[in-house]
């Protein structure tokens, strides 16, 4: 089999100790939360950090809580609770879908939200073993110069493949992070930026410490993934729409899109619903300003044009899902 | 026939399977194992210039160091083209080539020290498709060095021009099958041991250890006499383990150098390398008919990309000809296949070899001449099943399911009521096919038997069966025990079955082209009847009975009229072997001589018997995403006999799922540059559970007079005609033909685009 490069494993029970770890060990030190994407990624000489930290032991960062108006999730829990939180499920229904969308049972079990929001990019010339990569010529992200997926390229347009970051976007939630200079919390639109090589605003001695969703009176929100099989796969467009009405007429719709490149991406369209009633929203419209606004590019499977088109079909079902248009 | 026979039941080694407990190649573990890896090359076609493994060779923890100047011998499963090297030689002719091989004292530090080793290379052009392949003879990947044929095979039966000149309609048409992978859980995994005697043991994922034997004794120049090879159970093989391997050479080079045991366990990423999946195929079809969609004639041209080496590829590429004969033909053929190679993972046989995807070409247009004609598809393919017991090929039917097949998919799918009438976005498709029951001719020319079991009869009333069958995950073994404890009156649990042993098991030819069933169960017949009658004789003796009116029933053996003195098996056995001596037995297949056509190639597709298929696919397709998903599909298999009905019910089943697979899922590309396109199991999809729909088995017998109780294969016939039977629902369901594999939703989406815009 391909072999797990050594490393030394810590398992602090504190988030002190655990800042106080990435502090002593330096630059050559990872977090670890479930290992789902960190494990396979080691395997694949993407990274062979000497020291991991694992986030497993602190009590702190697992749990799901109701505070006021706000629904907090701790960051290591895992994406199997999230997917089954009575909560998630009433009240942010989009979260809910895109955990249980995540790879198999296996993964959801292991895997965390806080690991699926830092989920590394992914690329067709970048997820494989170093002999293919080196047999490739290594690419932008790691170990070469040149982009294989936009010819001469300059900039990394690895794709976002996190289900649960566009559930998040489109939920207006916010993500609570800690490090050496304390504690900060971000809208979770500020968290990514469009780098394919570290697409998160984190910084590597910071550990995400839970995100916070806002639950508000009639909303309502819809996951839709684009994927070959009915599970284990990445998304190969991941899309969220969050919906706030009120007396059967449309306060705010968002959209966010992502498995494009590094960044999710909202929806501009989606402002046009503003104000109509849910069935004049002109879903059509929307759905098509959806498709062009988007360009999915070969970084992943699936035929770029393809992929492109199917936007506009995700964003048409989600907001049909929600009600919205012409039935 | 004591009741086992055709009665349901669970494979002798399922709970173990399920819990754990059985003992896989990888779970081996000897004293001062040491690990191999195998370093291989970053370019698909290139000529070593130099390699220096000086620097792996001083890594603390390395052993040894192999290139392959170590191992000069050729080898190659079909014995007229030996042409791979265990490491390369001079050239590397694909991405993953095999170039040097380390063993260490743990696997990381083997693959670290491949790291070390350099070697200098003199790139070459590739070879990656069929037109450069065709067009730069120069490139020379042939024996001749001047051209990149593997192998070309033409042959006509009757006068096809003029029959197509006379048809009231020609349908032609080009068809597209890109190659899949075999994707057994368990990769190949090899392990070696040379002792202080000279005996060199070699346990390996193979499916064929007796032409492992022989191939390892050619290419380390051993005799056989010292050599013996082991194949510990298999977790999936599916034609990928049929051959021997560069990997396994080398751990036994390994062993014998080092003097210690030595294990390789490839990557999945080596498993997608080493290959030897389903032969990428471009064919170009004609085929007439009359109006009343009687075929007159079809003439066929196939271009099949081999890869790096030859494999199986001599009868892959016939057999992409001579088995499209049966079930429905035309009585006029010609067909012309040329196997190239090119500078990719080499290709063999994969479930159905050479002849699933000739099927997939020729059913679909079957399925375009009965549209076009305005015939029911299963009509037609009644109109032209083939009569009598002789194929236009000379290929002998001793047995033939075939319309009982089509009626039973007719019927259970409500046919004739629904195909059509399901409104649009949801249809029907029917194909069918047949296959053999093994070759008729060993793979090296020789008269002596193909299988063979030797029986032990203990005096406990324990059966061993010592066959030399490969086991792997088909069920010979429950067969086996199933003939013996059938005949004999025993409990299952007293019918032991050791298998794949050279040192224990006579000799089998192994598991491929369908052949466990009838020619292991011939064998293992012929033996437990020898025993059977000694029982007979001592127990007629005992109750002085002429052994006529003796007879075996569950647990006893009985004289008619005497049944209150029955006696139980185990006692039987006691008296005959008091009577007799020590209790054995040996068994054997040969086929029969003279099967085949008398023309050169044709001994090849020639069996003792054809198994007979239909299938029925129930589709539904998504007019907005492309997405088809296959509802149910209704397969009706003809076994002979269904001597344990739930393995043949599981080997449709299991043919089915894998030909969905390959109709939506699964290709084995292979990009621009050489590189596979995603050598692992994210990028290479094969389904989930919840991916595949429901499959209804229906089991057809024609109790063949040639197979042991009647029984003939049913381990891949059943996957031959799944694929175009769903190319022909999506059809039936959306009006677009697709003619190239897989039906990916992007293709469905762009053909119903296209369709939408004339």
């Amino acid at each position: 089999m391909l072999p797990l490069p050594s490393f030394a494993l810590y398992a602090p029970t504190t988030l002190d100790d655990a800042l106080a770890l990435l502090r002593d060990h330096g630059p050559d030190t990872t977090l670890i939360a479930g290992g789902t994407d960190l494990l396979p990624n080691m395997k694949h000489g993407l990274l062979a950090p000497r020291h991991l930290v694992s986030l497993a032991q602190i009590p702190a960062l697992r749990g799901v809580w109701v505070e006021g108006d706000v629904l907090r999730l701790g960051a290591m829990t895992n994406l199997e609770t999230v997917a089954a939180h009575e909560v998630v499920l009433t009240r942010a229904a989009a979260l809910a879908e895109a955990a249980l969308s995540v790879g198999g049972p296996h993964h959801r079990r292991m895997g965390t939200l806080g690991g699926n929001l830092c989920l590394d990019t992914r690329c067709r010339y970048f997820n494989q073993t170093y002999f293919w990569r080196e047999a490739l010529g290594f690419c932008l992200k790691k170990d070469g110069t040149k982009c294989h997926v936009v010819e001469g390229g300059q900039r990394c347009v690895a794709a976002a493949s996190n289900d649960t970051a566009a559930a998040l976007l489109a939920l207006e939630a916010t993500i609570e992070l800690v490090g050496p200079d304390g504690a900060r919390s971000l809208p979770i639109r500020d968290f990514y930026t469009a780098d394919g090589i570290a697409n998160t605003t984190r910084a590597p001695q910071e550990i995400v410490v839970a995100v916070r969703v806002p639950l508000r009176p009639a909303r309502a929100s819809v996951y839709e993934k684009l994927r070959r099989r009915a599970a284990i796969d990445f998304p190969m467009i991941s899309l969220a729409a969050r919906l706030d009405a009120e007396e059967g007429r449309v306060n705010a719709l968002e959209i966010a899109v992502s498995a494009l490149a590094a960044r999710p991406r909202m929806i501009r369209a989606a402002s046009q619903a503003q104000g109509k009633s849910l069935a004049e929203v002109p879903r059509a419209a929307i759905a098509e300003a959806a498709f062009k606004e988007c360009a999915p590019l070969p970084n992943i499977e699936g035929d770029p044009a393809w992929r492109k088109k199917l936007v506009r079909v995700l964003a048409d079902r989600a907001l049909r899902r929600l009600g919205l248009g012409p039935a | 026939m004591t009741g086992l026979v055709g009665k349901p039941g669970r494979r002798g080694d399922l709970v173990r399977r399920v819990r754990g407990e059985v003992c896989f190649t990888d779970d081996l573990r000897l004293p001062r194992m040491l690990f191999a890896k195998i370093l291989r090359s970053p370019h698909p076609h290139a000529r070593i210039v130099g390699l220096d493994a000086t620097k792996a060779l001083a890594l603390p923890g390395v052993v040894a160091v192999l290139t392959g100047k170590d191992l000069p011998v050729r080898f190659g499963i079909i014995p007229w083209t030996p042409d791979e090297h265990s490491l390369v030689v001079e050239k590397a002719r694909f991405v993953g080539d095999g170039v040097a091989a380390i063993a260490a004292l743990d696997e990381r530090t083997a693959a670290r020290a491949c790291e070390l080793v350099e070697v200098t290379w003199e790139v070459l052009p590739p070879v990656l498709d069929l037109d450069t392949a065709r067009d730069q003879p120069a490139i020379g990947l042939g024996a001749s060095g001047k051209d990149n044929v593997s192998k070309v095979v033409d042959l006509a039966f009757g006068d096809v021009d003029a029959a197509l000149r006379g048809s009231a309609l020609v349908v032609e048409g080009d068809y597209h099958f890109e190659g899949t992978a075999h994707a057994p859980i368990e990769t190949h995994c090899a392990l070696a041991r040379y002792d202080s005697d000279g005996l060199l043991t070699v346990w390996s994922t193979t499916q064929v250890p007796h032409y492992l034997h022989r191939e390892l004794s050619r290419v380390l120049q051993l005799s056989p006499a010292r050599i013996r090879v082991i194949q510990p159970p298999v977790g999936g093989a599916f034609g990928g383990k049929s051959e021997p391997f560069g990997h396994e050479m080398v751990v036994a080079k390994l062993a014998m150098v080092t003097g210690r045991p030595v294990k390789i366990l490839l990557t999945r990423e080596e498993e997608f390398y080493v290959h030897r999946g389903r032969h990428p195929m471009r064919m170009h079809f004609a085929v007439g008919a009359q109006r009343d969609g009687k075929l007159t004639a079809v003439d066929a041209k196939t271009d099949i990309d081999g890869g790096a080496y030859s494999s199986f590829g001599l009868v892959t590429t016939y057999y992409s000809g001579q088995l499209l004969t049966l079930p429905s033909f035309a009585p006029n053929y010609r067909f012309s296949s040329t196997r190239y190679f090119t500078t990719k993972p080499p290709c063999g046989p994969k479930r159905g070899h050479g002849s699933v995807q000739p099927r997939f070409a020729f059913e679909i247009t079957l399925d375009k001449i009965a549209v076009e004609l305005g015939l029911d598809p299963i009509e037609i393919r009644r109109t032209n099943a083939v009569p009598g017991n002789s194929t236009l090929n000379g290929m002998r039917i001793t047995s033939n399911g075939y319309l009982e097949c089509l009626a039973r998919v007719e019927a259970a799918s409500q046919w004739k009521e629904r195909r059509s009438k399901l409104g649009f976005g949801r249809g029907l498709g029917v194909a069918s096919s047949a296959y053999i029951s093994g070759t008729n001719y060993p793979i090296y020319p020789n008269e002596m038997p193909q299988s063979a079991v030797q029986l032990k009869v203990d005096r406990s009333g324990v059966v061993t069966v010592f066959n030399g069958a490969s086991e792997i995950g088909q069920g010979t073994d429950t067969l086996l025990a199933t003939i013996v404890a059938d005949e004999l009156g025993l409990d299952l649990g007293c019918v032991r079955v050791v298998s794949a042993d050279s040192d224990l098991c006579p000799v089998d030819l192994g598991a491929y082209s369908s052949r466990g069933t009838f020619m292991n169960g011939n064998a293992c017949l012929m033996a437990v009847r020898e025993v059977k009658h000694k029982l007979v004789t001592a127990v007629a003796e005992k109750l002085a009975v002429p052994p006529a009116d003796v007879f075996v029933t569950r647990g006893f053996l009985a004289a008619r009229g005497l049944e209150n003195q029955a006696i139980p098996v185990d006692e039987a056995i006691r008296l005959a072997e008091a009577r007799f001596g020590t209790l054995g037995a040996t068994g054997w297949y040969k086929s029969p001589p003279g099967l085949g056509g008398s023309y050169r190639g044709g001994t090849i597709g020639a069996s003792p018997a054809y198994s007979f298929t239909a299938h029925v696919a129930e589709v539904k397709v998504d007019v907005e995403t492309g997405f088809v998903e296959v509802v149910k599909v209704w397969c009706a298999h003809d076994c002979g006999k269904a001597i344990c009905p739930s393995l043949v019910e599981g080997q449709i089943e299991g043919s089915v799922y894998m030909g969905v697979a390959e109709a939506l899922l699964e290709e084995h590309l292979v990009d621009h540059r050489g590189l596979h396109a995603g050598p692992n199991f994210l990028d290479y999809r094969i389904p989930t559970s919840l991916d595949v729909g429901d499959v209804e088995a229906l089991i057809v017998e024609s109790i063949d007079p040639e197979g042991p109780l009647g029984a003939k294969e049913a381990g891949e016939g059943p996957l031959h005609s799944s694929i175009p039977a769903v190319a022909n629902a999506i059809f039936d369901a959306v009006g677009i033909r697709l003619d190239r594999l897989p039906f990916s939703p992007a293709r469905v989406l762009a053909a119903l685009e296209a369709k939408r815009s004339v």
